[in-house]
């Protein structure tokens, strides 16, 4: 389906990134959300990925505060927010000589003129005008002077002061935008009419600037060409824009309507993973029990106290959080009580880079804990999987009796992408182990034959009073022992319960070839970038390199071997210094195992995995 | 729609395991105080549940057969908060002693006591560590020779009504570890306020630490050196009932009844309720008379009293009863 549109010069294009760059009070995360929601609901596919500095207002005009937001939307598959682009929108110079490196030559690069003063070129570290000495000439520039552009839009709107004045200036960027990519206006000034409801002249002057943005770029001419991108061929369904931290929240959501369970959510505010508390404290209607605590310990052991009591416990946390949360963690596994922790990875160590994404966590996650203390590891992949997998993790937690802890990352968690709505009613069951009713001889530590998943009686039950704790205890009644063979029985009994996971989760499927040459490996949120470069390969011939892409750490599925066995030669990619092929080491040592490491805080670019990918096979 | 109680005995609460804190312990008077009070609560027994975390005390809920969860180090208040917003109707009891309460645990407990969840904190305080064998903890005294401070402690203690009233708590007892009587009754009262209550009690350690309390607990003094508060009650102590506490300026003073004037109307009249907790300070802080008894029990608003308010606002303003009315809300879109 072609949209027709009055403009004449169209280029077809498949797939298109922008990348929207200004001060962080320069509203550049609205400008790039309205652009991909009205492309998702024009129909395109859309990836997007923020990235902003760890300062909430740095100082004005400082390289440092620069805030970005870049979209990538397409007629085909996106998959990832995309390496280099194709239109950069710099509001500031400071943003200019951040981003511009990341622009494609020859591409259009749009300047608010306004912002390059003498003093903004300097807080941005230019000795020279760079759109006077030439250093763009590589590029196609499109100056505006915003800033005076929307002075003269909004100077017969009343009740304005000069700061929302200025502030409305992204949008006279967005209308631009809007008309060079054939996007219409109505769902922005649509948002506008719900978010500043009480505020009409609010309304009116965004909806003021937003269109002389776009009648400024329909009718000066200042723009040479126009391009068009079709919407997308997806599965037919109902979807909307999500968030990976919403998509988590709502997967708890879904899993406690699912198993009939209150969710209960102990949390303490820590970059990136605050959103999905953000998201879950607003479902009070859902019965939805939120409390910020007052520290992650609190946060997880609050959790812990709720499991006890019979709620479908989670928690929610980022590296430095996992390490405090790290002992009760190993109470929850000890006593055998359901309980979820979400670890949005950033980058570590220590304090790390909070606001930039790493994998850097999985080897804390599966063995951050004092003694032997096995937990089910499973990972999100995308940002609308996070749905699935905060799903899985509850199902996991309630059928097994042990913690699961789910790994998303600061690139899935802020990104967005369309999401194929799913009904409860269509989503899997979810069975529990409670017991409602005391019969003779029952004893806590009663195991499921298949599972090894122990009983769990909640306070409130008549005649199933018992204790639990961190001692260890006896196999069948859970009372303190110190019998050295019970105490050999339990490790065992508690890493075999995990292992046994492996006969509840689907095995591993294989992407692009079955067998060949190359095996591209890779976990987690590298899903994106990992499955878009082997397309890529394979679109222009390698039809020897396929992809396992791992979402159950541990238990790892059971055909792992299988799988890895099918190719010559195995490359596991991942956003650390090589964490999960220490898994896959231990697990199958007869494989070699090759890898490609990036520890920057940033996403794989497309064209590096095609390099590393073109360096191995022939 | 309250279903009638079965009557209990203590012996109902006693475990099957064998307890094994030290001979002579204060502790052994404490759990059969708890076994003797619950029975009284009108609290059904599958409803109680008690936290504990690490410490000699904190074997505490494996001696109970109730719900019981022995945790780890300090973080009991926090637990116990969790199983209390999942289900408010359950009875839960905090065990906890002055390390794992004040030390490791400070935390928690200051932030217990401020938020006002309907729980209740038994805190064995024997101003040592006992199941390390013998380390000053935050409320041993200055000068105290201990294992980890063979030239005496050189930490200023904590006292631990000081530090629970400044974090607002709204219910504050001490009691004497060699009173189970008058202990029971402080169970059974605590139960029944609303609100986070704390229980301390002076807890005699026969190994590490014994004597501590002597001088305030000794039958042959107790009388002369503690004064029992209750609420509305003059605030008189002594064998022969003639001591009292009066205000001088911004502090307390003991008079004698007869003395100088003194009539039994001029001693001050105990009010636990007051909001103002000056007084309730000024009683915890004195030495002489030892002050036991509720000395503070201010009615206040719960969180679960202020959460279920708000679940209940929420509830009836949205539009969505299942998950599905919120997948399908906004902005969607259609793929054919």
């Amino acid at each position: 389906m072609i949209i027709a549109t009055e403009n004449q010069k169209q280029e077809v294009l498949e797939a298109v990134i922008i990348r929207f760059v200004g001060d962080s009070g320069d509203g550049m995360q609205l400008t790039g959300t309205q652009f991909s929601d009205t492309s998702a609901m024009f129909g395109n596919d859309v990836a997007t990925f923020p990235n902003y500095p760890a300062e909430i207002r740095a100082p004005q005009g400082s390289l440092y505060g620069v805030s970005g937001f870049q979209v990538h939307i397409g007629s085909v598959e996106i998959s990832t927010p995309g390496d280099n682009v194709d239109l950069l929108v710099a509001m500031n110079p400071a943003g200019l000589k951040t981003n511009l490196h990341a622009l494609k030559p020859g591409h259009t690069v749009i300047v608010d003129t306004d912002s390059f003063t003498k003093k903004n070129l300097e807080k941005a570290l230019y000795e020279t005008n760079p759109l006077e000495d030439g250093s763009l000439e590589n590029y196609r520039v499109i100056e505006v002077a915003m800033t005076s552009l929307t002075k003269e839009a909004l100077k017969e709107v009343e009740g304005l002061d000069n700061k929302s004045i200025t502030r409305s200036k992204n949008m006279f960027a967005l209308g631009m935008v809007y008309w060079m990519y054939d996007r219409s206006t109505d769902y922005t000034i649509e948002f506008f009419n719900k978010k500043f409801k009480n505020k009409p002249h609010i309304i009116e002057a965004n909806t003021k600037v937003l269109k002389a943005g776009h009648n400024f770029a329909n009718t000066l001419e200042l723009i040479p060409n126009s391009y068009t991108i079709v919407p997308a061929k997806m599965e037919a369904g109902t979807y909307r824009i999500i968030m990976g931290n919403t998509a988590t929240a709502w997967g708890f959501l879904a899993a406690a309507e699912k198993s009939g369970m209150e969710l209960f959510l102990g949390s303490y505010p820590i970059t990136p993973a605050t959103d999905i508390l953000h998201e879950l404290v607003k479902h009070k209607h859902f019965g939805v029990k939120a409390f910020q605590a007052e520290d992650e310990i609190a946060g997880i052991t609050s959790s812990i106290g709720a499991a006890f009591a019979g709620d479908l416990a989670i928690t929610t946390t980022s590296g430095p959080g996992l390490a405090l949360k790290g002992e009760a963690l190993g109470l929850a596994m000890m006593i055998e009580l359901p309980l979820v922790v979400v670890n949005v990875q950033r980058g570590g160590p220590s304090t790390g880079l909070p606001t930039k994404t790493e994998q850097s966590d999985l080897l804390q996650a599966m063995y951050g804990r004092n003694g032997e203390s096995p937990i089910i590891v499973i990972a999100a992949s995308t940002p609308a999987d996070c749905f699935d997998y905060a799903y899985e993790a509850s199902r996991l937690t309630l059928e097994h009796m042990t913690p699961v802890l789910l790994l998303t990352d600061g690139y899935i968690a802020n990104g967005s992408a369309p999401w194929k709505i799913q009904s409860v009613d269509n989503m899997p069951e979810i069975k529990n182990n409670l017991v409602k009713e005391a019969t003779e001889n029952w004893h806590p530590y009663d195991r499921d034959e298949d599972s090894l998943a122990r009983s769990w009686a909640v306070p409130g039950t008549v005649g199933l009073e018992h204790r639990v704790g961190g001692l260890e205890k006896d196999n069948v009644t859970g009372n303190v022992s110190y019998v050295p063979e019970n105490h050999e029985l339990m490790i065992k009994t508690r890493a075999e319960k995990v292992k046994r996971v492996q006969n509840y989760i689907p095995d591993i499927e294989l992407e692009f070839a079955q067998e060949g040459d190359l095996l591209i490996v890779g976990w987690g949120g590298t899903y994106g970038s990992l499955h878009s470069a082997v397309k890529k390969m394979n679109d222009n011939g390698y039809d020897n390199i396929g992809l396992a892409h791992f979402n159950y750490i541990n238990p790892l599925p059971k055909n792992t071997g299988e799988v890895l066995k099918k190719f010559k030669k195995i490359l596991v990619c991942e956003l650390n210094s090589g964490q999960f092929v220490q898994i896959l080491k231990i697990n199958f040592d007869e494989f070699d195992y090759l890898q490609f490491n990036k520890v920057q805080g940033l996403p794989f670019a497309n064209n590096e995995l095609i390099q590393k990918f073109k360096s191995l096979v022939k | 729609m309250e279903a009638a109680v079965k009557e209990y005995t203590y012996k109902d609460f006693a475990s099957d395991q064998e307890v094994r804190w030290c001979p002579g312990c204060d502790d052994y008077v404490i759990l059969r105080s708890m076994q003797k009070a619950l029975p009284e609560m009108g609290v059904k027994k599958e409803d109680v549940v008690f936290i504990s975390g690490i410490g000699c005390s904190s074997r505490f809920p494996y001696y109970m057969d109730t719900y019981g969860m022995h945790s780890i180090h300090g973080r009991a208040p926090a637990i116990a908060s969790g199983v209390k917003l999942a289900n408010p109707d359950l009875s839960v009891w905090v065990i906890t002693g002055d390390g794992d309460s004040m030390a490791i645990g400070g935390n928690h407990f200051i932030h217990v006591l401020r938020r006002n969840i309907d729980l209740n904190i038994v805190l064995f305080n024997n101003e040592i560590y006992g199941l390390t064998k013998g380390q000053f903890s935050p409320t041993s005294l200055v000068g105290q020779k201990t294992k980890s401070s063979p030239y005496g402690n050189t930490q200023p203690p904590f006292s631990a009504g000081e530090l629970a009233i400044g974090a607002q708590a709204r219910f504050f007892a001490r009691i004497s570890g060699n009173t189970p009587k008058e202990m029971t009754q402080l169970f059974i009262d605590a139960e029944k306020f609303k609100g986070t209550s704390l229980i301390e009690v002076l807890q005699n350690c026969p190994i590490f630490n014994d004597g501590c309390y002597v001088k305030y607990t000794d039958k042959a003094v107790r009388e002369d050196r503690q004064l029992f508060v209750e609420d509305g009650k003059p605030m008189i102590f002594g064998k022969e009932r003639d001591k009292g506490l009066v205000l001088n300026g911004l502090k307390l003073e003991v008079v004698t009844i007869g003395e100088n004037g003194i009539t039994e109307k001029d001693i001050l009249v105990h009010n636990a309720k007051e909001e103002d907790p000056t007084l309730h300070q000024m009683l915890v802080r004195s030495e002489y008379p030892m002050v036991t008894g509720i000395i503070r029990s201010f009615d206040d608003v719960t969180l679960e009293e202020r959460e279920d308010a708000l679940t209940e606002q929420v509830k009836s303003d949205s539009l969505f009863s299942k998950t599905d009315d919120l997948f399908f809300s906004g902005d969607i879109y259609n793929v054919f």
